[in-house]
C-alpha cells in the first residue's frame, strides 16, 4: 500500500532553511529522518517544496479561471515536502509521521494509478 | 461535593467496576457501554435536583438496567436474556439495600479481554476502554493510530464477543498460567514496552503509565500470590520510579546511567523490592520477574553507588531463554559492552538479523554508543543518524544528535 506523508512547516521552519544561523541544523533534523526511512526501503518518492510565498495558486471561480500569488489556503502551517511511501497499512505510516522532524504530519493512502 | 465533582469520581473509580458486572450478566459490551453512558447522564440531571444518593454505584447500576431492560423489549431481539436481567435487577436491588458493595467482576473482564479469540493487538485497547473507560480517541494517540480507525477496531471487538459468544467465565486451572500471561502482556503492552524511548512527559503513551500500573495492583489484588504479577507490578514501579530523573530543568533527556539517583521516587523502588520480594518465594521465575531484577540492579546504584552490570548481563541471558525479544537482545549486548568490553556488545548486536532491526531504535542508538567508544567514526555517524530518524521523542533526537556531534 502506498501512502502520501504530508509535512507541514511554520513560517519559523521555512525561515530556517535560508537563515544560515539555523539552516545546518535544520537540516540535519532532516537528514537523519530521510536516512531511517531509505535505510528502511520503504520510500517510493520524497521530495521538500520550496517556500509558499513562491507557489502559484490555479484557482477556478464559477468555472473562470483565476492564477493567484501564494499558496492555498492561507494558513500558519504549509506543506514543506511530501513523502511517497510503501508500508503495510496505516498504522505502520502514521509511526512514520511520529519520526518525522515537524509538529503536523497529514497521513493519505495513495489512490491507484489511472490506466 | 458538587454533583458533577462525585460524578466524575464516581465514572473513574467504578466505571470499570460497573461495566465488568453489567456486562458480564448481559454479555452485550457495546449496549452495555451505552446503558452506562447514559446513566451518567441521568445521572448529571438528576443529582443536582434530588441530591447525591447514598451509594452512588448502586443509583447508576440501577439507571444502566433500566436502560438494558428498555432496549430490549424495544429490540426484541433478546427475548431470552429479558429473564435474566430481572433477575439482576433484584440482585442489584438487593445490593443496593445492603452494605456490600456489587461483586468486582473486573478479574473477569481482563480475562475476557486478553481471550485467544480476540486479536492479540486489540487486546490492550480492549481492557484500556472497559476497564479504565478511556475513550478511544485517546487509546489512538497513545498508539499512533487513526482515531476513527480505533474505533472501528473497538466496535469490531465488541460485536465478535457477542457473536460468537465468547466467554465471561474464568478459565480453568490448568489454563490460568497462560491465560495470565496475556493478560500481563497486555497491561505491560499499555504501560509501553519501550518505556525509554517514550520518557517524554508530553507522549500520550507516558500518560497511559499511571493506568497501566493502577491494572496492575487491580490485577495483584486478584493474585497476590502470584510471582510474574508481582514481577510485572514490580517492574513498572521500578521505571515509574525514575520518571522525574529522566530530564533535567531545560527539559534535556538524561540517559539511566547519567541520572542522578537522589531524583528517584525511593518509596516507589522499595515498594517494587517488596513485590519483587513477595514473587522470589514462589520459586518460579519468569520473564516479568527478570526484568523487574534487571530495574532492581540498577536501582540499587542508589545505595552502592555503583551498577553491578555482570548481574544484569547474567540476568538479561536468564531473559532471553525464556523470552528472546529484540528488546532483550539489545539490553544484553547494552550490558555484556559494560563487562567484557564494547567489542563483544558489537558482535551480539551484529548477530541480529539486519531485518529485524531496520526500525528499531535502541539498536542504533546503542550502536551508535558503541561504534563511537571504539574510534569507528563513520559507522558510529551512521548509527546515530539512523537512531535520530527512528526517535519520535524530541529530548532524545537532541540527546543522540550531540552524542553524535562529540565523535
Amino acid at each position: 500500500m502506498s501512502y502520501t506523508l504530508m509535512f507541514y512547516e511554520s513560517q519559523e521552519d521555512f525561515a530556517a532553511r535560508m537563515d544560515p544561523a539555523r539552516q545546518q541544523e535544520y537540516l540535519a533534523g532532516w537528514t537523519h529522518y530521510v536516512n531511517a526511512l531509505r535505510q528502511s526501503g520503504i520510500v517510493v518518492f520524497g521530495s521538500g517544496l520550496h517556500a509558499p510565498e513562491t507557489a502559484a495558486t490555479m484557482k477556478r471561480r464559477g468555472g473562470e479561471m483565476a492564477v493567484q500569488d501564494g499558496p492555498f489556503p492561507e494558513t500558519k502551517e504549509q506543506l514543506g515536502g511530501i513523502f511517497v511511501i510503501d508500508v503495510p497499512d496505516l498504522d505502520t505510516a502514521l509511526e512514520w509521521a511520529a519520526r518525522g522532524p515537524v509538529d503536523t504530519v497529514e497521513v493519505r493512502q495513495n489512490l491507484p494509478t489511472l490506466k | 461535593m458538587e454533583a458533577h465533582q462525585v460524578i466524575e469520581q464516581t465514572a473513574r473509580n467504578a466505571y470499570g467496576r460497573l461495566l465488568s458486572y453489567l456486562a458480564v450478566n448481559w454479555r452485550d459490551l457495546q449496549a452495555v457501554e451505552d446503558a452506562i453512558g447514559d446513566a451518567f447522564v441521568a445521572a448529571l440531571e438528576a443529582w443536582p435536583k434530588i441530591g447525591i444518593p447514598d451509594k452512588p454505584e448502586a443509583w447508576l447500576v440501577t439507571a444502566a438496567r433500566r436502560r438494558l431492560i428498555d432496549r430490549a423489549r424495544r429490540t426484541r431481539v433478546s427475548e431470552s436474556a429479558l429473564p435474566t436481567l430481572i433477575a439482576m435487577s433484584e440482585d442489584t436491588q438487593r445490593l443496593a439495600s445492603s452494605n456490600t458493595g456489587f461483586p468486582d467482576e473486573r478479574l473477569r473482564m481482563m480475562f475476557l479481554c486478553t481471550h485467544p479469540a480476540i486479536d492479540p493487538a486489540m487486546r490492550t485497547p480492549l481492557m484500556l476502554q472497559t476497564v479504565l473507560g478511556i475513550d478511544a480517541a485517546r487509546i489512538a494517540s497513545a498508539f499512533i493510530v487513526k482515531p476513527s480507525t480505533m474505533s472501528q477496531r473497538l466496535t469490531r471487538v465488541k460485536a465478535k464477543i457477542r457473536t460468537e459468544r465468547i466467554t465471561f467465565e474464568l478459565p480453568d486451572a490448568e489454563e490460568i498460567p497462560n491465560r495470565l500471561d496475556s493478560v500481563l502482556e497486555a497491561i505491560y503492552a499499555a504501560y509501553g514496552s519501550g518505556w525509554d524511548e517514550s520518557a517524554s512527559t508530553v507522549s500520550p503513551h507516558r500518560r497511559l503509565a499511571e493506568e497501566s500500573i493502577y491494572l496492575g495492583r487491580l490485577l495483584l489484588q486478584f493474585n497476590p500470590r502470584e510471582p510474574e504479577v508481582n514481577g510485572l507490578l514490580a517492574l513498572m514501579l521500578q521505571c515509574e520510579a525514575r520518571v522525574g530523573a529522566r530530564h533535567d530543568e531545560e527539559g534535556n533527556y538524561i540517559p539511566l546511567s547519567q541520572q542522578d539517583c537522589a531524583r528517584w521516587e525511593q518509596s516507589m523502588i522499595l515498594e517494587a523490592e517488596r513485590y519483587l520480594h513477595i514473587a522470589s518465594q514462589a520459586g518460579k521465575i519468569g520473564r516479568f520477574q527478570l526484568m523487574a531484577a534487571i530495574q532492581s540492579v540498577h536501582a540499587q546504584r542508589l545505595w552502592t553507588g555503583q551498577t553491578e552490570w555482570e548481574a544484569i548481563a547474567q540476568l538479561y541471558e536468564g531473559l532471553i531463554r525464556i523470552s528472546p525479544t529484540l528488546g532483550s537482545l539489545v539490553g544484553r549486548a547494552a550490558a555484556v559492552a559494560e563487562v567484557y568490553g564494547s567489542e563483544c556488545g558489537i558482535a551480539l548486536l551484529e548477530a541480529i538479523p539486519s531485518s529485524e532491526v531496520v526500525s528499531y531504535q535502541p539498536y542504533w542508538a546503542l550502536a551508535g554508543h558503541l561504534y563511537k567508544r571504539m574510534q569507528r567514526k563513520e559507522d558510529a555517524h551512521l548509527a546515530y543518524s539512523r537512531a535520530i530518524g527512528l526517535s519520535t521523542d524530541i529530548s532524545i533526537r537532541q540527546f543522540l544528535n550531540r552524542q553524535a556531534a562529540e565523535i
